[in-house]
């Protein structure tokens, strides 16, 4: 597979492995930001691999984890309801609510169905004018420019059967609350190669200079994550806080113009509470005032609903790298992929989930 | 005895199964004669009894049974019918048995088009005649609209095992080389891709088969070499493999670089985030083989088209036992899991 | 987050006003929203997300970096410590 298969050449990994132990010269804490990156980290054993002087940590990228308990209970409460078609990534379909997920929701008769595309719901909206159409919004910058799109198409086409459900979060007010927060000991980071895409690196320079942190715009394959490693730590041994780009064939410094365009129409940034973390401030987007009439939060009143996460569970401590999984002292027992108490579990970029399905007991030297 | 059909007018494009079809009285005549007699007939079909009166070869027997619920009901390399032939057909043969009889039990959805019905019937009638079974005993129940999604069918059948073979999950020998017959994913990435929602053009093929003649061989040549056989059907590889690892509590270890995957099914893999290893295969064979005598194997299932890509993918080992362990191409290693339930397509 | 693979355009269309495109994916087609791609000619590559094309690949910059990595080797840049074990004999 073409720009696939060339960064997963396991000679050209070993290389820049070797490259990497001879460059180390002391200990080096590193977060991944992304989820995508944690999964082709521990799916690869790459972890493994690497010099025990470098430690990577996993950070909270993974949107599907960071989604808070409240939004999936809305979720839960929209997809129940009998007049209601609720579509949504395959991601959010196991993450636990209080007491259910999506896929219990649909077992119990609501019409819950899994969509590769936001477009695809409003199609499903134009072929079903009798039933409203919610789509469930979540991700990164990296899909904002979808869920932005179908937004704008639907006022396009005055589609009045269709809202949108939104949890879109943001990276960089994340990364300076992991590097506020007491007791960081993140040093350099490897940022989300396809949030970089769409946004492009410019605004991770104020965060390099302020907190004096290497940021590398990395990609997801072995050898680009292992070529992004390898310039983080040449950065840190040479005490250089800058954002190099170790993505360039995806990655430019402006990103994609059109994209943050549509995304600017159609959103605006606002307060959001990540699951595990807490209240972060301008780390979210929401509908502007002029869509607001495709929110489904206000189609659907639901504002009363709150909710509480497990005492379990530790997957906050786990997203801000302070924790990793197999030290949570339900990691394993009360906590499993068949009954998660926390999103980390739940999603396959979860850092417990990913840690449970690829290490769990197994002596991996 | 043959019963020649008494009136056999063609189906006609429009026609839908009615509930009537199912209440046992002329219209279930007529949806038997138009329908499933012009394609499937044999002595014990033909007599139309309650029950098919059966001789058996001398041997043990080996029993089994499946339901068939696919959606879409018709995908790209063949439907629910053929699928519930050959899947039973599988079931006996890795269990060292000579397939013999099927019985056919339908639940059709009210307004299921007859046509439709038709199709699926003759590629039943075809893939048992392809696997050398009859269907000999039958059923249709229909439901009303919206109680089943269009047709559900369940397949029974009844082998007899080669004497002298003794197939089992718990036969695992430290030592045993792991086989896998062929590439990996095509049935399950061919019905996912086929589902509305995906914005999928693929035309990736399942592969649908019937695997008791390359199994017949194989036992023909070595029987008492093979230890354990299964076909990974729902789970995929990673689960058959985890399967054979807690029977027999022992620990096995695959090799990467040795898992083939045809491209288009990698990339619909690679775009929809599912591991191919998770997915589901209807016309593959897992087996365990002692190490002396699987070059032997590897030769008697190349020279079938179901077997040409046949290759060693690990080997059963006394570490880590009940786990599944895979060598990366990077030379580190990871643990294959169950899988968790269905395939979800991700963006995460 | 953001599983995106590349893929190459082989046709493109318009749906509801909107710039639509068929990717080829290693075989496998997929329909993906080319409107943050307006540039994009049959033929270029793409990384596609949730349906929708987000870059065009910039085939001459990941080519030159491959070339400078695998200079970078060639030249013995990167010494390896020790024999690269193959994976069959791991």
């Amino acid at each position: 597979m073409k720009f696939i298969d060339e960064y997963r050449d396991p000679q050209l990994a070993r290389k820049f492995l070797d490259e990497i132990r001879r460059t180390t010269t002391r200990h080096w804490t590193i977060m991944e930001i992304c989820g995508g990156q944690t999964h082709s980290i521990i799916r690869n054993g790459i972890d493994q691999l690497l010099p025990e002087s470098i430690e990577l940590v996993h950070g909270p990228g993974c949107p599907v984890c960071v989604t808070p308990l409240e939004s999936i209970e809305r979720a839960l409460a929209i997809a129940s309801r009998k007049e209601v078609i609720f579509t949504s990534f395959g991601d959010m379909l196991r993450v636990p609510g209080n007491s259910k997920d999506l896929f219990m929701a649909r077992s119990e008769g609501g019409d819950v169905r899994i969509l590769f595309s936001p477009l695809d719901a409003l199609q499903i909206a134009r072929d079903n004018p009798t039933k409203e159409v919610v789509f469930f919004a979540v991700g990164f910058e990296t899909t904002a420019p979808a869920n932005a799109m179908a937004v704008w198409q639907a006022a396009r086409e005055g589609i009045k059967n269709f809202s949108v459900l939104v949890s879109q979060v943001m990276v960089p007010p994340a990364m300076r609350a992991i590097l506020l927060s007491p007791g960081n000991r993140v040093q350099g980071f490897l940022a989300a190669g396809h949030v970089c895409a769409v946004m492009g690196y410019e605004e991770y320079e104020p965060v390099a200079h302020e907190f004096n942190v290497p940021v590398v715009p990395t990609g997801f394959e072995p050898v680009d994550l292992l070529a992004g490693i390898l310039r983080t730590v040449e950065l840190l041994e040479e005490g250089r806080a800058e954002v190099v780009n170790c993505y360039g064939r995806v990655v430019s410094r402006e990103g994609n113009l059109a994209a943050k365009q549509t995304i600017s129409k159609v959103f605006e940034v606002t307060d959001r509470q990540w699951r595990g973390i807490g209240l972060i401030p301008l780390s979210g987007l929401g509908l502007r005032a002029e869509y607001a009439h495709f929110d489904a939060e206000k189609k659907f009143d639901l504002t009363h609903i709150r909710a509480a996460e497990s005492l379990l569970c530790m997957s906050g401590s786990v997203l801000q790298g302070i924790l990793k999984p197999d030290a949570c002292p339900a990691f394993s027992r009360e906590c499993t992929p068949e009954h998660p108490l926390g999103a980390t579990m739940v999603s396959s970029e979860g850092a417990c989930a990913a840690y449970y399905n690829y290490h769990r007991n197994f002596d991996v030297s | 005895m043959t019963i020649a059909p008494v009136c056999f007018t063609p189906i006609l494009q429009h026609e839908t199964v009615q509930m009537a079809h199912g209440a046992g009285g002329r219209l279930s005549q007529s949806l038997m004669q138009r329908v499933f007699m012009p394609h499937i007939h044999n002595p014990f079909l033909d007599l139309l009894d309650d029950q098919a009166k059966l001789d058996l070869p001398p041997g043990r027997a080996a029993f089994t049974t499946d339901t068939y619920v696919v959606s879409p009901v018709f995908f790209p390399g063949g439907n629910i019918g053929e699928l519930a032939v050959n899947g039973t057909v599988n079931d006996l043969a890795v269990g060292g048995a000579k397939p013999l009889y099927l019985s056919a039990g339908f639940v059709l959805e009210e307004g299921f088009l007859l046509a439709e019905l038709e199709t699926i019937v003759k590629s039943m009638a075809e893939a048992a005649c392809r696997a050398g079974v009859m269907i000999v005993t039958g059923d249709t129940k229909v439901v009303g609209k919206g109680q089943c999604d269009r047709i559900f069918i369940n397949t029974s059948g009844i082998g007899i095992i080669r004497e002298g073979v003794n197939l089992s999950c718990r036969n695992l020998k430290v030592g045993d080389s792991i086989i896998l017959s062929g590439t990996v994913g095509d049935h399950g990435m061919a019905i996912m891709t086929s589902r509305e929602g995906l914005s999928f053009q693929s035309r990736i093929t399942s592969d649908c088969a019937a695997l008791n003649g390359m199994i017949g061989s194989i036992l023909d040549e070595v029987p008492l070499a093979i230890h354990a056989m299964r076909d990974p059907t729902r789970g995929g590889v990673a689960a058959t493999l985890n399967e054979l690892a807690v029977s027999s509590s022992v620990g096995i270890e695959i090799n990467e670089t040795t898992i083939l995957v045809k491209p288009d099914v990698r990339g619909a893999c690679e775009l929809l985030g599912i591991d191919p290893l998770h997915v589901a295969n209807e016309g593959k064979l897992v087996m365990a083989v002692a190490a002396d005598k699987v070059q032997t194997v590897l030769d008697v299932m190349r020279t079938f088209d179901l077997g040409r890509d046949a290759v060693i993918i690990g080997s059963v080992v006394d570490d880590h036992p009940g786990m599944v362990v895979m060598r990366t191409v990077y030379g580190s290693r990871r643990i294959i899991d169950l899988p968790l339930g269905e395939q979800l397509p991700r963006i995460c | 987050m953001c599983l995106a693979i590349p893929g190459k355009l082989l046709e493109l269309s318009n749906e509801n006003g909107l710039k639509m495109g068929i990717i080829d994916v290693n075989g496998s087609k997929t329909k993906a929203c080319l409107e943050y791609v307006p540039d994009i000619q049959v033929g270029q590559y793409t990384i596609v997300h949730a349906g929708f094309a987000l870059k065009i690949i910039d085939e001459e910059e990941a080519a030159e970096s491959l070339k400078l990595w695998q200079e970078l080797i060639d030249s013995g840049a990167f010494q390896p410590d020790q024999e690269l074990p193959s994976p069959e004999s791991l």
